[in-house]
């Protein structure tokens, strides 16, 4: 097993091609653009054999990955930020519609004021699209992720869009070492893509009937329903892979877990970081731990309540600002989950890594003393913004 | 004067795509537009429908009045789902993976074509896609209501352009789509009307056999929004072809040429009077009409003549 | 005529998938002809059988009888009035429904 350096985004590209994808339908956006370009380049060369639409906008790029997904074509785009905010509306669609689209988003903070650089917020303003969603911490994710990404979307038994999430820049541009898998793992692992109503002048059917009051309420119980059957299958698309290539993929994955009384939860390429610091605490004794997680949705009831039994405190990092509702979007979900909880931990979130700004080591360190601190005091309300000058 | 392939009714082929049980308006001349364009497309077609009149009145799930496979998202984006519907059949037939070949049609009224979905079909146009874009224009956003789009007339009264104590109306002159599709270069546009059935099958055969994009801009009058009898569709339609308003022609890799020529045009006032959303309108805005009317002919005669 | 549920008797097991209509053309049963208020009658020795009445009506419902006359179909006729109106020969009248 070789190991090879190589940026995240292009790690994803590789994917895309050892996928052998059909249709990539993109718009250029900071920081996603070495995505798209490097898939532009293997079209050119024949590395990729694919049809490469270079749509005038996000939504036409996912517009456009609707008409190709529907008529039967392995489709893959990518967006960031403002362009994941253009195309919101067609976004709701293609899982509505059930189009196994692909799409990783190199997440980016949303203006104003403008940034290319990264932070959660793209990704928490379409939590309720109904897509996939996964985290990725490091380059190997990426791509193992958005390979696993095209299995679970177009299996019968799921049939909705799947987003890979990956920190802009951060991960994005950072080259990593990773080992790339091979074409003949690939193709053993995904089955062809068939759509069962592919629009086809053999076999005419009508999508996106408009539905009347009297029918609306059940076509979107049926989705739910739908969607939270899904997480068999993921689950069974990363035993497989992991029997496969040996990197086993769980919707949260603990670091250091044993016997820790408060552990703290990130998502996205700041895990990595927040290892260090736990690494560091436990080794001056403290009873901590960490938990990556990778499913956002369909959201992993039952794996964090799993690994939240008889955890004193859990404090979560956010990386997105929910104006005027409670702070946190992922800790506010936690919350809520727990709820009916007869014993919970306290939980305690703290915002950090907007637009680009970095978590230190150092800064995570705090985060966990001071989360325990506040939990203790009874103060759970509390969420400061990490590195904020006052 | 053009020999068409087919001009007598009965030899029209009698198969419909687009099939009775659909809630068009009584006499709506853009359900008797689609009817026969989707006839003539026939069954090797797939239709990308954007939200308007003829997407609601056929598709109240769980029916349909298609029987081509036919796909509707959105408002704006027929375009952009139709060259993603080409680009698909195009890698799948390279690919071994069908030898399935049908044509893709995208479809759409005048405000999801000149205004919210522009952006798509432009791009869409210059990317070159090979796919036949129509045009229902009934002129205003009658779907949600009679609201004016950038379609609308001078001078008609719309919901959202309404005459009134101080305005006429609609006070900008219409969108002139056909052009800013002839300034991108496609290999065929042209404009119809169902009340020149033939005409406008014989367009749509045309725009079948084109090699990249072509464009059809069909008026499409609407008696619930211009305010005719329901039995007026057909000579409200032709009316606007005889006065000039509308002239049927087309432009074939950038040639120019009328289909309909008169010896005389009738005075708009002929095309204006019998139209509710015209009532209004006072002597001196007819005759900017005709003015108008009459510079726009002389322009897309020059056109023609080369 | 085949069964179509209607939207209301449809459970949320009853959806298909994304919605789609796997039945095409399956509008079909519904009955426009319930709109109308006036409805064509064809004065046979007037009618030529050129068939220009089919090829306007919006509907799609104008059909030939067995001697090739054209005529309404009534369960979609909306009675809109254009084939009374473009009849090369004024063929068609419309009158009143009761």
């Amino acid at each position: 097993m070789t190991l090879i350096g190589m940026e995240g985004s292009l790690a994803i590209a590789e994917a895309v091609r050892l996928a052998d994808a059909d249709v990539v339908a993109a718009y250029p956006i900071t920081p996603q653009t070495h995505i798209v370009e490097r898939l532009a380049e293997m079209v050119a060369n024949g590395e990729l054999d694919a049809e490469y639409i270079p749509v005038e906008s996000e939504h036409s790029a996912m517009s456009a990955c609707l008409g190709s997904s529907a008529a039967g074509a392995r489709t893959f785009t990518a967006t960031a930020g403002q362009g994941l905010e253009l195309m919101h509306e067609v976004v709701y669609v293609a899982s509505s519609m059930r189009l196994p689209i692909v799409m990783s988003v190199a997440n980016r903070a949303l203006s104003a004021p403008l940034s290319v650089w990264g932070d959660h917020s793209d990704a928490m303003a379409v939590r309720d699209t109904a897509w996939i969603q996964v985290f990725a911490e490091n380059g190997q994710q990426a791509h193992d992720l958005v390979v696993c990404a095209f299995r679970i979307a177009e299996d019968p038994r799921v049939l909705f869009p799947v987003m890979v999430h990956l920190d802009g820049f951060h991960l994005s541009h950072v080259v990593e070492p990773f080992v790339m898998l091979e074409k003949e793992q690939v193709d053993a692992f995904l089955p062809k893509y068939r759509h069962p109503f592919a629009l086809d002048p053999g076999n005419p059917v009508t999508m996106g009937a408009f539905g009347p009051p009297a029918v609306y309420t059940e076509t979107k119980k049926s989705q739910d329903v739908a969607f939270n059957a899904t997480r068999p299958v993921i689950l069974e698309a990363w035993k497989k892979f992991g029997e496969m290539t040996g990197r086993h993929y769980r919707p949260v994955e603990p670091y250091r877990v044993e016997d820790a009384d408060t552990l703290l939860l990130t998502m996205g390429s700041f895990s990595e970081t927040a290892m260090v610091a736990i690494d560091e605490m436990r080794d001056k004794g403290d009873s901590v731990g960490l938990l990556r997680l990778r499913l956002w949705r369909p959201f992993p009831f039952d794996e964090l309540l799993q690994a939240l039994k008889g955890v004193k405190t859990l404090i979560v990092l956010d990386r997105c600002i929910s104006f005027g509702g409670p702070p946190g979007p992922v800790c506010s979900e936690i919350k809520a989950a727990l709820y009916a909880q007869s014993d919970r931990p306290r939980i305690v979130g703290f915002i950090g890594g907007l637009g680009g700004r970095d978590i230190a080591v150092q800064e995570f360190i705090y985060i966990v003393n001071r989360g325990m601190e506040l939990a203790q005091a009874g103060r759970e309300e509390v969420t400061e913004i990490i590195g904020v000058r006052e | 004067m053009e020999s068409f392939a087919v001009y007598v009714p009965r030899l029209v082929p009698h198969r419909d795509y687009f099939v009775p049980g659909h809630r068009a308006c009584i006499g709506c001349a853009e359900a008797l537009a689609v009817r026969l364009v989707a006839k003539t497309l026939g069954r090797n077609a797939i239709i990308s429908n954007a939200t308007g009149c003829m997407e609601i009145v056929a598709s109240p799930y769980p029916t349909t009045s298609w029987s081509v496979p036919w796909i509707h998202t959105l408002f704006e984006n027929a375009a952009a789902v139709a060259s993603g519907i080409e680009a698909a059949y195009k890698v799948r037939n390279r690919k071994g993976n069908t030898t399935s070949k049908p044509k893709v049609v995208a479809m759409g009224g005048d405000g999801a074509t000149s205004d919210i979905g522009i952006q798509a079909l432009s791009g869409a146009w210059e990317r070159g896609h090979e796919f036949i874009y129509v045009c229902y224009d009934n002129e205003a956003y009658m779907n949600t209501g009679i609201q004016r789009s950038s379609a609308t007339p001078f001078g008609a009264s719309t919901t959202t352009s309404p005459a009134g104590k101080l305005s006429i109306g609609q006070t900008r002159w219409k969108k002139n789509m056909p052009a800013i599709a002839a300034a991108h270069d496609i290999p065929y546009v042209a404009t119809a009307c169902p009340s020149y059935p033939f005409d406008l099958i014989d367009k749509v055969k045309k725009a079948m056999a084109t090699k990249g994009p072509a464009y059809l801009h069909v008026l499409s009058p609407c008696p619930t929004g211009w305010r005719f009898p329901t039995d007026m569709s057909i000579r409200i339609g032709r009316l606007a072809v005889e006065t000039g308003v509308f002239p049927l022609y087309e432009v074939g890799n950038g040639t120019y040429k009328l289909n309909m020529t008169f010896p005389q045009l009738r005075p708009v006032s002929d095309y204006l009077s019998p139209q509710g959303r015209f009532r209004h309108l006072p002597a001196e805005d007819i005759a900017r009409i005709q003015e108008r009317v009459d510079l726009e002919y002389r322009k897309l005669l020059k056109k023609v003549e080369g | 005529m085949k069964t179509v549920r209607k939207d209301s008797e449809l459970t949320w097991q009853d959806i298909s998938l994304g919605c789609v209509v796997t039945d095409p053309g399956n509008a079909a049963v519904y009955k426009t002809g319930d709109w109308r208020s006036d409805r064509p009658i064809t004065h046979k020795e007037r009618c030529i059988k050129c068939g220009i009445c089919s090829i306007y009506c919006p509907e799609g419902c104008i059909g030939q009888d067995a001697d090739g006359y054209f005529e309404a179909d009534l369960y979609y006729c909306k009675g809109c009035g254009i084939c009374a109106r473009e009849c090369w020969t004024q063929a068609i009248e419309m009158v009143p429904e009761d």
